[in-house]
């Protein structure tokens, strides 16, 4: 059934199947787009916007575009890495990232990307949101002031009967992501373990359990985030 | 309490997908949907009790606390406000002696704003405990809150109802039609039942077809060609479904609240036409919240042609079944996305889907759905009796037929006037008799704002699109202020905020907006404003985040010089004001505001 199919990504020829996600046929070509909300396997949620590319003149979320025949897309160009790199600065004004205080140091996507993307100062005024600090379960933490809404533990962390353990709340600018702390207590370690891991920031945490990988060992302390993408081509 | 909550879920099926009704239901019942009724929900449905509060949480209508007895939502929408809204909540907050936002102790009056309900034809306006409460003063609040002391019904307060069916006894609202002008199509003879007997003989291929000669396109605001996008639904096989979009939140617009009105035959004729041409057999009838007082007429315009056997088993004889359900939204401007309200129906939050899939391909249920504007079945009808050929000929080359306008603000006559595609904005103003205008809001925020340098272009999908609000700015209006701020504050509210740049940017421009009416933006913020627009318009998922700085771009475009009256010419200057801060905090501590403090 599958049909395979020929396109470019900055004028580099692609050959792939009809209708695989750009975001995963870019990846396995070494070229990396950078994603926040994207997991591999899991419905897109097509909601951080950091995989923006523009594809025959148009931008579009490469996590929710399936490729076809002939697609022109750009995405290392000055034009998108800085549309990228206004995002990254976005999301460190909309919520409260302090990351030499926080666990997920090193190991953090959005701090990757800051350092990937050179930010220095964000260009967007702070909005100093007051968020709150969800620590009555006994497994993990949910720092709300660190959250960017990626929904992947709203997607991905479901318990035996299917229900939800996250969920959004709210809607605009009150948007916050809820715990449901009735389920949380009897979370399974395995739970714990998978939320902390696919949270791409320092939003959820294990309780009980710090620093398991020391600081100078975590996934970004010496490559740059993506790299394990570009190096595939070497 | 429990008993009645799990007797609403059982009437429901105890179907998580019919999530809205149960909370419509609830909410109804208590005033509220308190943390207690989540967890009956929950338990009931087999959710967990987050799942229950995002949907509920999403909609502008549900809430935590019960409200009032009495449930005052003002309308604070642009051209409310207009009109003298600010007069009217003022003395609803002195009269009851709380801010908007409370109840009163005793329970009886609690006070909130909304964003446009519909009536930018006769603002200002309110809903209370859904009835609608048309063109407000200072005196009607004083005579209302009277009668809410006197604990009258508040169906009881609304005095001599509005023309056409406002007056029918399931509606009985003070609403006007306002019906200024009535062209050949929408608004011109409609004889129930014509074209549904031709579309009943017809091969579906034939009806679409006819659609498709006609050029209609989609008269949400979109403009997809409605023959196309029936076309492309009909090649899927299986279960199809027909959803009428009757949630129109742009403000300023009301055009579809009038074709509800007068015309929902002729609406659910146009959807049954559509269901035979692609082979459907269940559409819903998504009504927004704010309209609610149409819904009981509704219901019975149903069971009305149910019982002409023109809905349900067996149309007409020609073995074609086909039925209708009305589906009511609880308060969300983006549910008006297609795909949004797909998600809504589904009792969800009214988030927008990534596509594609597109609704053709994959709507409701996940399965292929025709969506369209209620204007758009409305012309559908017409095309089938009179034919395509006929409708493509009104209006222009690229826009065909004709188009609804809600033409309200600054102007003697605000209403609903069809006119054909390819009018002037000139020649508009002309129709309205519009006097010393400085600016036209061409459809709503998502829309242009224009000055009078551009009147000379068409109303057309070509040049200027429409998609039925355009709201005339008389010259004594504060544009930055009055209109572009308070669109802003809309947008930073409405979005569904699941995609992080508009959740984000709205709120960021909004705050910039309010820098440059407080006087405080220096000729930098405007570069960068109309720089973070371009963010916002490109990387955004739905319509709502690509449309919603143009509030900002277009007057930016268009009115340079209020901008520029405006800021100074510094490099940096803060937002935030010394003297303004100063008086807050004396007010707090109840002393005399100080002296204006000086740099």
């Amino acid at each position: 059934m599958s049909e395979k199919i020929k396109f470019t990504i900055d004028g580099k020829e692609i050959e792939a199947e009809k209708g695989q996600l750009l975001v995963e046929v870019a990846a396995e070509n070494g070229i990396y787009i950078p994603v926040l909300c994207h997991w591999k396997g899991v419905h897109p949620a097509g909601s951080c916007r950091i995989c923006t590319v523009k594809i025959n003149g148009r931008f579009m979320a490469s996590c929710t575009t399936p490729v076809d025949a002939n697609m022109v897309v750009e995405s290392n160009t000055p034009e998108i890495q800085d549309l990228r790199k206004a995002i990254i600065e976005m999301l460190f004004v909309e919520g409260n990232h302090f990351c030499p205080s926080c666990e997920k140091s090193g190991d953090c996507d959005l701090q990757g990307l800051g350092y990937r993307y050179q930010m220095m100062v964000p260009r967007f005024p702070y909005a100093f949101e007051r968020r709150e600090l969800e620590a009555s379960t006994p497994k993990i933490f949910l720092e709300k002031n660190r959250c960017i809404f990626c929904k992947r533990c709203v997607r991905m962390i479901k318990d035996e009967e299917g229900r939800s353990y996250f969920a959004f709340k709210g809607r605009g600018k009150h948007l916050e992501i809820n715990l449901d702390t009735k389920l949380a207590e009897h979370m399974s370690e395995e739970n714990a373990r998978l939320a902390m891991k696919i949270c791409p920031v320092g939003a959820i945490l294990r309780k009980e359990v710090g620093f398991e990988t020391p600081i100078g060992k975590r996934k970004y302390d010496h490559v740059p985030i993506g790299s394990e993408i570009e190096n595939l081509q070497n | 309490m429990e008993d009645k909550i799990i007797s609403i879920i059982g009437s429901y099926d105890k179907d998580p997908e019919r999530l809205m009704d149960i909370l419509l239901s609830i909410q109804h019942e208590f005033g509220c949907v308190s943390e207690i009724a989540v967890s009956v929900i929950a338990r009931e449905l087999g959710l967990s009790e987050v799942d229950v509060v995002q949907t509920r949480s999403f909609y502008h209508f549900f809430t935590v606390e019960p409200v009032g007895k009495y449930a005052v939502y003002f309308n604070n929408s642009v051209v409310s406000m207009m009109m003298g809204m600010q007069d009217v909540m003022n003395e609803f907050e002195q009269l009851t002696g709380i801010r908007i936002g409370e109840k009163t102790n005793d329970g009886l009056v609690s006070l909130h704003t909304t964003a446009c309900i519909g009536m930018s034809d006769q603002e200002p306006a309110a809903l209370i405990n859904n009835v609608v409460f048309t063109r407000l003063n200072p005196d009607k609040a004083k005579k209302i809150f009277e009668d809410m002391k006197a604990g009258i019904p508040v169906e009881d307060m609304i005095g001599d109802t509005g023309d056409g069916n406002n007056a029918h006894p399931l509606v009985r609202a003070m609403v006007s039609n306002n019906i200024q002008k009535a062209g050949p199509v929408t608004l011109g003879d409609y004889y129930e039942g014509i074209s549904l007997k031709k579309a009943l003989q017809m091969n579906p291929k034939n009806i679409i077809d006819e659609v498709k000669a006609s050029n209609l396109r989609g008269r949400g605001g979109a403009g997809f060609p409605t023959g196309l996008k029936m076309l492309f639904c009909s090649l899927n096989e299986g279960d199809k479904y027909v959803i009428c979009n009757a949630d129109e939140g742009e403000p300023g617009t009301f055009k579809d609240r009038v074709l509800l009105t007068e015309r929902l035959p002729m609406i659910f004729e146009g959807m049954t036409i559509s269901a035979k041409g692609i082979g459907a057999k269940e559409g819903i009838l998504y009504l927004r919240y704010e309209y609610k007082y149409l819904r009981a007429y509704a219901e019975s315009v149903l069971e009305e042609l149910r019982s002409k056997n023109m809905l349900g088993k067996n149309i007409l004889g020609t073995g074609f079944d086909f039925d209708i359900r009305i589906q009511s939204g609880a308060g969300a401007y983006v549910c008006g996305e297609e795909s949004a309200l797909i998600e809504s129906s589904e009792g969800k939050r009214g988030e927008p889907r990534n596509r594609p899939p597109f609704p053709v391909q994959s709507g409701y249920k996940h399965k292929p759905t025709v969506i369209n504007n209620v204007e758009t079945f409305c012309s559908i009808v017409k095309i089938i009796e009179v034919g395509g050929l006929w409708y493509s000929k009104l209006g222009t080359a690229d826009s065909a037929g004709t188009k609804l306008l809600s033409i309200s603000g600054d102007i003697p006559k605000p209403g609903v006037y069809e006119i054909e595609w390819g009018m002037t904005v000139n020649e508009m103003l002309e129709m309205v008799e519009a006097t010393d205008v400085q600016a036209v809001q061409m459809s709503g925020p998502s829309g242009l704002c224009i000055n009078p340098t551009q009147f000379d272009r068409k109303i057309a999908m070509e040049d200027l699109a429409c998609g039925g609000s355009v709201i005339v700015i008389g010259k004594q209006r504060d544009i930055l202020k009055d209109v572009v701020l308070n669109f802003m504050e809309f947008f930073e509210d409405e979005s569904c905020g699941s995609c992080v740049t508009c959740r984000s940017f709205n709120m960021i421009l909004a705050k910039q907006m309010k820098k440059v009416v407080e006087g405080h933006a220096t000729r930098n913020d405007l570069k960068n404003m109309k720089e973070w627009s371009k963010i916002i318009a490109s990387t955004s998922r739905c319509g709502l985040g690509q449309t919603s700085s143009n509030p900002i771009t277009s007057t930016l475009a268009n009115f340079p010089e209020l901008y520029e009256a405006r800021t100074v010419d510094v490099a940096y200057q803060s937002d935030f004001d010394m003297d303004k801060a100063i008086q807050e905090a004396c007010e707090v501590v109840g002393r005399p505001a100080r002296v204006p403090h000086h740099n």
